[in-house]
């Protein structure tokens, strides 16, 4: 892969692990940046998708984090890492329908278990690491100026 | 439809967005997970129909580009949450009604079901033997 073309913008957010007032906050922040950069209305909504799967995951699963927002010329990133517990099985965890959201949490409108795949469909790049008794670390890229119209993605093209 | 129209067929009252009576919705999705909104929804002008009233279903419609949220059941967003979607121009509305009651009153006044995106798990067998 060719070096990537160097950041127009870069950004760090900062994630409350359990605050439920707040999270979603960093996703409408990115939607904001991105629209202001002038970023392809595609490209917005995909971001905020993936955004709010990541942002919600870390505030209900993990210990706290950060999501680093990084905007180049041909595409756009972001990076979700948080210290917690990790998720000991990835390919599990990117299955449809597998969650271990406690019942409070469905309560509230969580656990679809369709965060992560949610998050890769809208990616044209997706990578998840993740260590047990550590943290989870996710990058999601996707790329600006690939149209999608038909609202049906095939899935990450990794 | 217009929003206005809408909320006199369900018994709903505008929690913020009054103003915005005149806009027209002619799709909605009911659901209260979100991540089935942001997996599913295809269009944009959405009309969610929900019993979720957390601060993250605004989030969600926002992201989504929706036209508008119908809460169902009576269920009732904080002040906070209210105020917050008036600031990002989504409309609100509740209803006392519950959701199939609700979705069954505007699909027979023409209200069609918003196109729901393909997903992986479309290709898995009815029935998969659950371990
Ligand atoms: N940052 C994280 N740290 C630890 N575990 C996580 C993290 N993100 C996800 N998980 C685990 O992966 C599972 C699947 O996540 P996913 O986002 O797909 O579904 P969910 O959050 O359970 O439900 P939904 O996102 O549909 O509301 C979670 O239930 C949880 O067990
Ligand atoms: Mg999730």
């Amino acid at each position: 892969m060719s070096p990537p073309i160097p950041p127009i913008h870069k950004r760090i957010f900062l994630v409350a692990a359990g605050d439920l007032e707040g999270a979603g906050s960093v996703s409408t922040a990115v939607r904001r940046t991105l629209r202001e950069l002038g970023v392809e209305p595609d490209v917005v909504k995909r971001a905020g998708i993936v955004c709010f799967e990541g942002e919600m995951n870390m505030v209900l699963f993990s210990q706290g984090g950060r999501i680093i927002l990084i905007v180049r010329e041909d595409r756009v990133e972001l990076l979700f890492s948080d210290r917690g517990p990790g998720i000991a099985n990835i390919d599990l965890a990117r299955q449809p329908g597998y969650s271990t959201a406690p019942d409070w949490a469905r309560e509230l409108g969580f656990g679809s278990g369709l965060g992560i795949p949610n998050m890769e469909q809208n990616s044209d790049r997706f990578e998840i690491h993740s260590r047990v008794g550590e943290g989870t670390v996710i990058r999601s890229t996707i790329l600006r100026g690939v149209h999608d119209d038909t609202g049906d993605r095939g899935g990450a093209r990794a | 439809m217009k929003l206005q129209a809408l909320a006199e067929l369900v018994g709903a009252r505008f929690l913020t967005g009054a103003d915005q009576g005149e806009r027209e919705v002619t799709r909605a999705f009911a659901a209260d997970l979100l991540s089935d909104v942001l997996a599913m929804v295809r269009e944009e002008g959405v009309l969610l129909i929900t019993g979720t009233v957390t601060p993250q279903v605004v989030r969600v419609a926002e992201v989504m580009n929706m036209g508008a949220i119908l809460f169902v059941r009576g269920k009732l967003p904080t002040p906070a949450t209210v105020e917050y979607a008036a600031g990002a121009g989504v409309p609100l509305l509740a209803t006392g009604k519950i959701m199939y009651e609700t979705c069954g009153i505007l699909y027979q006044h023409g209200v069609l079901p918003a196109k729901r995106k393909g997903l992986p798990m479309d290709h898995v067998p009815p029935n998969p033997a659950h371990p």
